[in-house]
């Protein structure tokens, strides 16, 4: 023998062992865990998939070990390889155990119950018992006892002996529900492959949407969907409604009614139809669902530069950091002259002034006493070299902070103040508008894993309630009576099995009407 | 009533309701202590008959009434609470679990309801004071993150949250009876391998052997884990789609219910494993409860999400 035939020989074992291995009980359970286990760090970590702004702030929060964390995948766990080997590994055990099984199931469903063990002492549970029905009379009292199960009776030089089965549906909701899981999963893949997903804030003084890509704040889609598919409507948001429990209530500023009114377009030329979007109240548009995931406030601002220009005149999303909606937000001026503008700092939607204290914290989320502070940076906003830049971070490498003595220069306005800035121009607070988040996507097939789940569901109902069960009865002839055996053996081993019997033999002389019985 | 007596009479009974549990685990430890001496093969079960009326001369007389004790005041308990969780309901116009306060007070109700009614269908009065223990403990950190009762934040306007919420707060209190009887499985099933038959003392050679414990526990998980896979795996996606926009996010909520749910799910496979029956399924049947326990706790407290409703 060559030592290729060698190698090749070990090389199909390897891969018989390996295959072995992998479709074995123990290795799936192993897998399940340590899915289990690989699933706890997304928890943990902010996720890019989930929260990208999150992300961004931690690697601002630790800049040493973020990057590390990024190298392992900790910030996208479920589209890591590690998170995918597990998962892939799994199916392909799962694949590779439900298709034996499932053949093996196809032959069992046709075959007919197997014959009876000589020995029924052997069996988990037995019994005997003396009555004084012919035995034809014991045969068809056992089938009427047996109720559904799958039933054959053999005579053998007059034994007669009765086979029965039941509880095949055990092993047939075991199958539909492993089966389930390929069916969820792939219904998932697909919907992941063809769907898309964005989200954008929409400002409520007539701010517009029209569904294209450089619209979107974030945006996410399948690699097999087409960008240039997106379907082409279009929505204007009037106004934004966000209700909270008053001041001094029980759960005083717990959010009550979040609401998102306007008009949209299907496509181009259709005629204008209004929306009235709430939380749990997504507008549908084809395919489309559009989702009010969050709202804040819009200060809108008009700004001047030294030369009296109005260079800036718009809302400002300002995004809550917390429950008082104590929000944060950038303007930047691009356009003002000679230098360009930028301010960072924050909106308070109730203000109030704590005694000994500089700053305001907001005590309520409603806008009873709004007032905006702002840092104003001047210099280069670095946005003119083509690159996209977030609206939400001020790039200050190259401006200066003007400065007041000591301290940065502030500007506090509420809506109708104006204030002076320091190189000349102006900034006025005109009105207070508020903003609204939408997620804007489609996922195709979204029935597929729904069907997938609930058939499993079944499934696994009906494999953790039925018993497969097989029964066997034999009688012969002592003198004028007739002896019974009954013996009753379950394909998963449960240790109430004598009860089992118990009642079993209960029902069986019922059906033979036998009063006088004598249990051996 | 009006609404504020409504919610007055609310927290009065669940107060009252967490101390009489306390009480009713001080009543089965009792149980477990009075008996701590005697052997396995003392006749118990006199105390009921007209001849032997309990007197609570003879240790197993005593474990015996603390025993009774111990269940009438669970019984109590869970009427009580009931009053609390339902008058909760009333003053807030709304189904009781809405935040994570109430969501304590009705998965206790649940878990003492489901342990009463396993104490009539399969006498498990053996666990309770496990169930009463962690009931306790359960509504007394309930207690830390009370808020006023009141309507709810616009993301739970929907009927799914009478239909996911019920469907965790099921499956969750089967799941504590569940890991109650795992640990007593692990304890009864050590003590079988290493006590000899002589040294035998104590409650533990009262309650039914460690194979009709574990009997039990696996009943119980086959109960509670169709109704998690419903309410973490479609109740929960069904009403993300219509909240959120998609069924499924990774949400840290949804990240710990698909742990426990493979958890379960490992400890349901590991009873059919060789080498994994019996010990090894108990203790991931402990891991599940745990991660359940995580995900309420750990998850609402600590690390956020959407489905950040405890306060």
């Amino acid at each position: 023998m060559s030592s290729n035939a060698v190698s090749e020989l070990g090389r199909r074992e390897f891969t018989r062992w390996f295959w072995r291995q992998l479709t074995s009980m123990r290795t799936a359970l192993l897998l399940l865990l340590l899915l289990a286990i690989t699933a706890v760090p997304g928890s943990l970590y902010p996720q890019r998939g989930v929260d990208a702004r999150a992300v961004e702030s931690y690697f601002l929060d630790h800049p040493q070990l973020a990057p590390v964390l990024d190298n392992l995948g900790m910030f996208a766990v479920y589209s890591s390889p590690w998170f995918s080997a597990v998962y892939l590994l799994l199916m392909v055990s799962l694949i590779g155990c439900i298709l034996p099984r499932s053949f093996v199931y196809l032959r069992a469903a046709r075959a007919r119950p197997p014959r009876a063990p000589r020995n029924f002492s052997r069996l988990p549970a037995s019994a005997s018992f003396e009555t004084g029905a012919s035995p034809d009379e014991v045969v068809a009292a056992a089938r009427r006892a047996l109720g559904r199960s799958r039933i054959d009776v053999v005579d053998r030089d007059g034994v007669q002996e009765v086979s029965a089965e039941k509880g095949f549906l055990r092993e047939a909701g075991n199958l539909v529900f492993h089966i389930s899981i390929v069916i969820v999963l792939i219904g998932v893949a697909v919907g992941t492959l063809f769907g898309y997903r964005g989200s954008v804030i929409v400002t409520d003084d007539g701010g517009q949407f029209a569904n294209s890509l450089p619209q979107y704040d974030e945006f996410s889609s399948g690699t097999l969907f087409n960008t240039d598919d997106l379907p082409p409507f279009a929505f204007t948001l009037d106004q934004v409604t966000a209700r909270f429990q008053p001041f001094g209530s029980p759960q005083a500023g717990a959010p009550r009614e979040f609401r998102a009114k306007g008009t949209y377009t299907a496509k181009p030329g259709d005629t204008d139809k209004s929306f009235d979007i709430t939380v749990n109240h997504p507008l549908q548009i084809g395919s489309t669902s559009v989702y009010l995931l969050g709202q804040g406030y819009a200060p809108v601002f008009k700004i001047t530069d030294a030369q009296g220009d109005v260079v800036f005149n718009d809302a400002v999303p300002f995004l809550p950091a917390d429950a008082t909606y104590t929000s944060n937000g950038i303007i930047k001026v691009p356009d003002a002259q000679p230098e360009q503008l930028g301010f960072q700092g924050f909106f308070l939607p109730t203000a109030v002034t704590q005694d000994g204290k500089e700053l305001s914290t907001s005590a309520h989320p409603a806008a009873a006493n709004p007032l905006v502070g702002l840092n104003v940076w001047h210099g280069d906003l670095g946005i003119d070299d083509g690159q996209s830049q977030s609206v939400f971070i001020l790039d200050k490498a190259k401006m200066q902070q003007y400065r007041d003595g000591d301290t940065a220069f502030r500007v506090s306005l509420q809506p109708g103040m104006t204030a002076d800035l320091p190189d000349g121009g102006t900034i006025e607070f005109t009105e207070l508008r508020q903003f609204a988040r939408f997620q804007i996507g489609s996922a195709p097939l979204v029935k597929v894993p729904l069907f997938g789940i609930v058939a499993g569901l079944l499934g696994l109902m009906t494999s953790l309630t039925i018993k497969p069960r097989r029964t066997w009865i034999r009688t012969r002839r002592d003198g004028s009576r007739t002896v019974v055996d009954v013996a009753v053996l379950d394909r998963v081993p449960r240790d109430d099995l004598p009860a089992d019997l118990d009642d079993f033999l209960e029902r069986f002389k019922d059906a033979l009407g036998e009063t006088e019985e004598r249990t051996a | 009533m009006t609404l504020e007596s409504y919610a007055q009479l609310s927290n009065y009974a669940v107060a009252s309701a967490t101390g009489i549990l306390a009480l009713a685990f001080v009543a089965y430890v009792a149980q477990w202590g009075f008996a701590r001496n005697v052997a396995s093969d003392r006749e118990l079960v006199n105390a009921g008959s007209v001849d032997a009326p309990s007197t609570g001369t003879t240790p197993v007389e005593r474990s015996n009434m603390a025993g009774g004790i111990g269940l009438s005041l669970t019984t109590l308990a869970a009427v009580v609470l009931l009053a609390g969780v339902a008058s909760r309901g009333l003053a807030a116009e709304r189904v009781p679990w809405g935040n994570m306060y109430e969501f304590g007070c009705a998965a206790t109700l649940a878990a003492l309801t489901a342990y009463l009614v396993l104490v009539r269908v399969w006498e498990i009065d053996w666990v309770g004071p496990i169930i009463t223990g962690f009931g306790t403990v359960v509504l007394g950190a309930s207690a830390t993150v009370y808020v006023p009762a009141g309507p709810l934040v616009p993301a739970l306007h929907s009927y799914w949250l009478v239909i996911h919420v019920l469907g965790a707060i099921i499956s969750g209190s089967a799941f504590l009876v569940g890991a109650a009887a795992s640990v007593l499985y692990l304890v009864k099933s050590r003590a079988e391998r290493n006590t000899p038959e002589d040294q035998r003392v104590g409650f533990l050679w009262r309650i039914p052997a460690s194979a009709k414990i574990d009997q039990v526990a696996y009943r119980v998980h086959a109960f509670a884990f169709p109704i998690w896979t419903f309410a973490a795996l479609i109740a929960g996606p069904i009403w993300a789609q219509y909240a959120w926009g998609r069924y499924w996010g990774w949400d840290p909520k949804e990240v710990w219910a698909f742990i426990t749910w493979v958890v379960y799910a490992g400890y349901l496979h590991a009873r059919a494993t060789a080498g994994w029956k019996g010990k090894a399924a108990a203790i991931l049947a402990l891991i599940g409860f745990a991660t359940f326990v995580f995900n309420f706790v750990g998850v609402n407290l600590w690390v956020g999400g959407m489905h950040s409703y405890a306060k």
